[in-house]
């Protein structure tokens, strides 16, 4: 029995109740939410450890065998995504110990935290269509409350976009559940997986398959389904901005990888080459919406964006090394993603804007944030030695032995767009003077101390896995294995139940 | 919101005692047959919005004596807790665990962690609605 796979879903729901019994307590909740997720981040790296021993591990919730009970399963890839979620989750209450407002505590900021948590979990490792659809429901529920703490005008807007985007989302998701289980009678990931070999009528599978590449496309942001993004993630406090950013839409990508290696794998030509268009038409608006804007968060949020569809590339190309690729891509934006909006964070406080106009002159009276900026904005853009460079090394690597020419052309450009706009951030919020005649509130460092500590922490992981990536390489290339060989996973879930 | 019916108040005190143990009744019977946590507690925060309704909402908070947060916090831990004891047994999460033992009068009784999350989703139930209706009850005054 292993124990390791349940504890990152059980312990978020076990916190995030116990911070709603003390509601009345800040310090409570805040002591709760540090402790909540550094504990959430300690199992899911030992989840992550179990896994890499045993390469699949299995939990039958409430004793009920697959496949009619509710499965977890954890592989490599599911793990990984798992501890970077306890990375970010961990980084993110850090943050809010001083960016995040008695206000927000008293309307429930934590409680909501760790059931945003508890979703994202719950969404990597359930091994259940349908349980799927409950974990991406927990996760929206907790995210529209997170979007509008504060209530502010533009907050709402952004909500009623992200809300309405979502559901639709939503309902595509369960109306492609309900074609699956006509198809198959089981919900089952797995045993889906099996019964589809079986199945004759390949036309409604690719059917289906495309309803599932729409679902989660909307929730990955993929072209053209990602105007939802820019028009919200911008709005809500900046430690919601950067767990939104770290998480969710990797949690579309996810459900990508997932159905898109397991489930439907029989017509590689015609699904795959669609999601290689949607990558390269993804990268493409992302980057040029970035360039077009000077609202820091904005930005950020457009290259989220472009950044979304190298990964999709990486599973479109659907090779070793572009699964590898892609998985790595993932691992190093996430953590650089989140970093750049905690970062925007502190620059607000500084100057009280995040109009890039607005700002200036912050590399002179603050050399260190300068090179903070420095370290994942350029890993964005990738350049070595960073983080950023190995996975977008690796991608187009594949990309061209895929001879897949155009995309390779497409991503670099891309590339070298990013980095105009990460250089055009650094040279109007650190480098230009400050604009005359625009107020500053300057603030003292005292409380922000824990603003500070997850930027550097999340800042050396990307310098980490830039100068010393090959345990991560390693981790990426099993799980590309895994993801490649579906029959693994068939196994490991179905094992004794199969005749 | 007080409107001053005086078959509405008697109704409204009459009935509470009776709608809440109705709501018990439901919560226990809900193993095996229609009822559960859901409705029980459904029931019995209806009771009380009845209440809200046929008094103020101070007597409403004065019947309730605790705020519906605190029902709405405990109930939560009791439903994830509920998820633990199999685990001491070397079963999964979850998984359902049974105690039995004679009780005097009552004969042969059954516990088990099933009962505990029903319970847990009883007082979720009362405390997120009456969280709820108690705010948007003071936002109209």
């Amino acid at each position: 029995m292993m124990m390791s796979v349940a504890l990152p879903v059980v312990l978020p729901l076990l916190f995030g109740a116990l911070s709603v019994m003390f509601w009345r307590s800040h310090f409570a909740q805040r002591s709760l939410g540090v402790l909540g997720t550094g504990a959430m981040l300690a199992v899911s790296v030992w989840l992550l450890a179990d896994t890499w021993e045993h390469g699949h591990v299995v939990m039958e919730m409430g004793s009920w065998p697959a496949p009619f009970g509710i499965v977890l399963v954890s592989d490599m890839l599911a793990a990984i995504m798992v501890v970077l979620t306890g990375i970010i989750g961990f980084a993110t209450a850090l943050y809010s110990l001083s960016g995040i407002g008695k206000m927000s505590e008293k309307f429930g900021y934590y409680p909501l935290l760790h059931l945003l948590l508890a979703g994202v979990n719950g969404a990597f490792l359930t091994g259940d269509i349908f349980n799927l659809y409950v974990w991406f429901e927990v996760m929206l529920v907790a995210s529209f409350a997170l979007l509008i703490l504060g209530g502010e005008r533009a907050q709402m807007e952004g909500a009623i976009k992200y809300v309405t985007l979502n559901l639709l989302s939503s309902m595509i998701f369960l109306t492609a559940i309900g074609l699956t289980y006509g198809l198959t009678g089981t919900l089952n990931m797995a045993d889906i997986a099996d019964k589809l070999a079986t199945v004759e009528d390949t036309g409604l599978i690719t059917v289906i398959a495309m309803l599932y590449l729409v679902a989660f496309g909307v929730k990955a942001a993929a072209f053209p389904f990602f105007f939802w993004l820019p028009a919200s993630y911008h709005t809500p406090k900046v430690a919601v901005s950067a767990l939104f950013a770290g998480l969710l839409t990797k949690v579309g990508v996810y459900a990508l990888y997932r159905v898109f290696t397991l489930i439907f794998n029989q017509d590689v030509d015609y699904t795959h080459e669609i999601l290689l268009w949607v990558a390269a038409a993804t990268m493409l608006t992302g980057v040029l919406g970035a360039a077009a804007h000077y609202e820091f968060r904005r930005i950020l949020s457009f290259h989220i964006i472009s950044q979304i569809g190298y990964m999709i590339m990486g599973l479109a190309l659907f090779t070793p090394l572009a699964l590898v690729g892609g998985v790595f891509y993932i691992m190093h934006h996430i953590i650089v993603k989140a970093n750049l909006f905690l970062i925007s964070g502190i620059t607000f406080v500084m100057k009280g804007t995040h109009e890039l106009k607005q700002m200036g002159g912050i590399y002179r009276t603050n050399p260190m944030l300068g090179v903070l900026f420095l370290i994942p904005a350029l890993s964005l853009a990738g350049l070595p030695p960073l983080s950023g460079f190995f996975a977008k090394f690796i991608i187009i690597r594949a990309g061209i032995e895929a001879e897949a020419y155009w995309v390779v052309a497409v991503a670099l450009v891309v590339g070298l767009l990013t980095l105009y706009s990460m250089i055009k951030i650094w040279a109007e919020v650190f480098w230009k003077a400050q604009p005359e005649g625009v107020e500053t509130d300057d603030v003292t460092s005292g409380p922000m101390i824990w603003m500070w500590i997850p930027v550097i922490m999340l800042a050396l992981m990307t310098v980490a896995i830039g100068l010393y990536g090959e345990p991560i390489y390693q981790m990426a290339l099993m799980s590309a294995e895994q993801l490649l060989d579906p029959s693994q996973y068939i196994e490991a879930v179905l094992g004794e139940s199969r005749p | 919101m007080n409107m001053h019916s005086l078959i509405l108040r008697t109704a409204g005190h009459f009935l509470l005692p009776l709608l809440l143990l109705f709501s018990v009744f439901l919560l226990l019977r809900g193993h095996d047959e229609p009822g559960g946590g859901f409705i029980g507690g459904l029931v019995a925060a209806a009771a009380i919005v009845l209440y809200l309704f046929s008094m103020d909402i101070q007597s409403a908070r004065k019947v309730l004596r605790v705020d519906p947060r605190d029902v709405l916090g405990v109930g939560m831990v009791l439903a994830v807790i509920s998820a633990i004891p199999g685990v001491f047994r070397g079963e999964a999460f979850f998984t359902a665990q049974w105690w039995e033992f004679t009780a005097p009068l009552f004969g042969e009784m059954k516990l088990s962690t099933v009962l505990i999350f029903d319970i847990g989703v009883y007082l979720v139930v009362i405390g997120s609605v009456l969280t709820i209706m108690l705010n948007l009850a003071e936002a109209e005054d």
